[in-house]
């Protein structure tokens, strides 16, 4: 168990390399100078050539590179003189565009989009799972029909179609929620929890239809097995039957696309967080994107990296926990 | 809580099926898969079943478990187990008695135990679910001595082992474990033996047999391997396309048997007392469409004797009726003095009826 933990850990590092790697190699193709953007129109070529001594991009590629390596484990310091600028370890850097610290931006965003995301898959999950469950077991009711026709709609309906709506009827015509913000749990869980219930409802609805389908067609398949055969032959009942032994054979798929959906999702939101107007990950890195905000797409994009390497790998382990026979290999 | 009516003890056969006919719905059309069985098995009694697959032995044996999808599937007849009618019974009723009364033991222990949990939790379930008051500790005891009772050497370590960590033959003793764990005083084993190799099959018959002695059960076998049936059984019942075809005492049945569908499965199983060159028969084509069964005798598709009778075995369903000893029963409109000259004649000289 130790050896399989530090191989993943070590192909999770080479991972990280990689992406920050490609990441930097392509924020340099893109044909514009963020020295350029930063400084205005009216810059002469030696202003421009000012701002992007003080910035370090004058610097070859690889010294750039390691120099953002040396800042995140070391801390690093920018300008000389009186424009001396000292970034303790874990340094991101600075946003181009408001001289704050990146990692403090992220400190901001990223509770945010935990916040949308958590809650989201666990009504998600819930709504998913549960729903699928039943569909099995009641095969070919009207129950299972409708689940599974609405579960279609669900999946072919997107965030900002499905989002807008509930803002609409929810928010505007009813007054029923409150517009979504973000409030820290820490502050007050209830106004966290109303101010986020909105963009909960969404993705969990969204979301839940494809765990429905996906549980349905794997209860189907676990209901069909021999040893839910046995269960039923010892005299258990029919709820220990399905939850006990059936779901619980059926539960390894499900988890390996949520743990990968909810690593995908940790690194932004974009749409949701756009639509309700909360200031998470995604919007920073897209908005960092339009502005050749270097620092902060390395941080968000590296982020991003680790939220779905580290998913990767609680799933690994997670199969280890559910399935036994995983354990042995 | 459903009362139940108590056990009937030590008055006549402990599990008796009248006339058990189960039909499912398809898409295809109506399967009658059982049409008409009759048996009975007393306490301490070993019936085997016997039959291609597709003869109706395992839906028989699930029917009188309840195991069949009640939506899809239609049940008449009567099949009575310890003095209570099961057919038309409440699920909840038949739920009760299942793994407490009655047992059953499938045929490939490593899909029917479940492979998430260990052997012992499976079988500690099996008892709590009949003994809700039992603890996890006497549960655990009670699975350890079940273990030990089957042979398995180490139960206590066994006890926390996954399926996967036992061998086939350890596997399948498990699951006697957990069929026995209740008590039960019948036993159903559906091909117990055959996902296993030989000498492992040999031990499990022996073990089923030694347990039969100290439980008392009744035990209804099914196999299409007469070999098993010789070894272990005391009355046989021969299906074929969903009807019994033959039934009697193992002696009769195997020393004498008077339907030709017999005569073909004891034709091609060796015999290690007869001639080693000899070809094992065949019987010629495929188990019938259950969908869709040949009219008159379903066996006359595939029987040499089918015209013997002009065409009465084309148009008329045989009735199981005596043939010679007591208890002997056929289904065949072949007449007795013929059946008799075949068998001699044609039949005796391969298989293990010698």
């Amino acid at each position: 168990m130790l050896r399989f933990v530090v191989r993943r850990l070590l192909v999770a590092a080479l991972t990280l390399v990689v992406i920050s790697l490609v990441t930097f190699g392509l924020f340099f193709a893109v044909p514009s100078s963020p020295a350029k953007v930063m400084c205005g129109k009216n810059c002469t070529a030696e202003d421009i050539a000012q701002v992007e001594r003080r910035l370090g991009i004058d610097q070859p590629l690889p010294r750039q590179y390691a120099d953002f390596v040396h800042g995140v484990f070391a801390g690093r310091t920018y300008g000389e003189g009186d424009f001396r600028q000292d970034c303790p370890a874990p340094c991101l850097g600075y946003s181009f565009r408001n001289n704050q610290p990146v990692t403090e931006i992220v400190a901001q965003r990223a509770p945010v989009t935990f916040s949308i995301v958590l809650g989201g898959a666990v009504l998600w999950l819930g709504l998913g799972v549960s729903l699928g469950m039943v569909s099995a077991l009641r095969r070919g009711t009207a129950f299972d029909r409708a689940a599974i026709g609405v579960t279609l709609a669900g999946a072919s309906m997107q965030v900002y179609f499905f989002g807008l709506i509930l803002l609409y009827l929810l928010v505007y015509s009813t007054g029923l929620l409150p517009f979504p913000s973000y409030t820290p749990l820490t502050e007050s869980p209830l106004r966290w929890a109303a101010g986020l219930l909105l963009p909960w409802m969404t993705l969990g609805f969204l979301n839940s239809a494809l765990y429905a389908r996906l549980s349905r067609a794997q209860m189907l398949e676990t209901l069909s097995e021999d040893f839910v055969r046995t269960a039923r032959a010892k005299g258990l009942p029919a709820r220990k039957v399905h939850t006990r032994h059936a779901l619980r054979a059926a539960i390894t798929p499900i988890v390996t696309i949520a743990g990968l959906d909810i690593g995908t999702s940790l690194g932004g939101t974009f749409i949701t967080e756009t639509i309700f107007g909360l200031q998470g990950l995604g919007k920073a890195t897209v908005e960092a994107v339009q502005f050749l905000n270097l620092p902060v797409v390395m941080a968000t994009v590296l982020l991003a990296a680790v939220f779905i390497v580290v998913a990767n790998i609680v799933v690994d382990v997670l199969y280890a926990v559910i399935d036994p026979r995983v354990r042995l290999s | 809580m459903v009362e139940l009516p108590a056990p009937r003890r030590g008055e006549g056969p402990y599990l008796r099926v009248r006339d058990l006919r189960v039909r499912f719905d398809t898409e295809d059309g109506v399967v009658r898969a059982v049409d008409g069985v009759s048996f009975a098995v007393e306490r301490g009694r070993t019936l085997g079943i016997v039959g291609e697959s597709g003869s109706g032995k395992s839906v028989t044996s699930l029917a009188i478990l309840g195991l069949h999808n009640a939506k899809r599937t239609t049940i008449s007849g009567e099949i009575w187990v310890g003095g209570r009618q099961l057919v038309g019974l409440g699920e909840e009723e038949v739920r009760r008695l299942r793994g407490r009364d009655m047992a059953m033991i499938f045929q490939d222990p490593l899909s029917a135990l479940h492979p998430y949990y260990s052997v012992g939790r499976q079988i500690a379930e099996a008892y709590r679910v009949h003994h809700p008051r039992a603890g996890r500790r006497e549960a655990r005891t009670r699975a350890v001595d079940m273990l030990d009772r089957v042979g398995i050497p180490q139960p206590a370590k066994r006890f926390d082992q996954y399926p996967h960590e036992f061998s086939g033959g350890m596997r399948q003793r498990a699951m006697i474990a957990m069929a026995l764990v209740n008590d039960p005083d019948l036993l159903i084993a559906d091909e117990p033996t055959t996902a296993l190799d030989v000498t492992v099959q040999a031990q499990i018959l022996d073990l089923l047999s030694d347990l039969q002695e100290e439980f008392r059960s009744a035990i209804v076998l099914i196999t299409h391997d007469l070999g098993v049936v010789s070894q272990v059984a005391d009355d046989v019942l021969v299906m074929y396309g969903g009807r019994a075809v033959e039934h009697g005492s193992v002696e009769r049945v195997l020393r004498a048997p008077q339907h030709p569908y017999t005569w073909g499965l004891l034709s091609s199983v060796p015999s290690l007392h007869g001639d080693a060159d000899a070809d094992l028969v065949p019987i010629p084509g495929n188990p019938p469409s259950l969908i869709n069964l040949p009219p008159g005798c379903a066996f006359h598709p595939r029987c040499r004797w089918a015209d013997v009778n002009g065409d009465r075995s084309r148009t008329e369903v045989p009735e199981l009726v005596a043939a010679g000893a007591a208890g002997h029963l056929v289904a065949c409109h072949l007449p007795v003095a013929a059946r008799e000259r075949i068998y001699r004649d044609e039949v005796a000289q391969v298989g293990v009826a010698r």
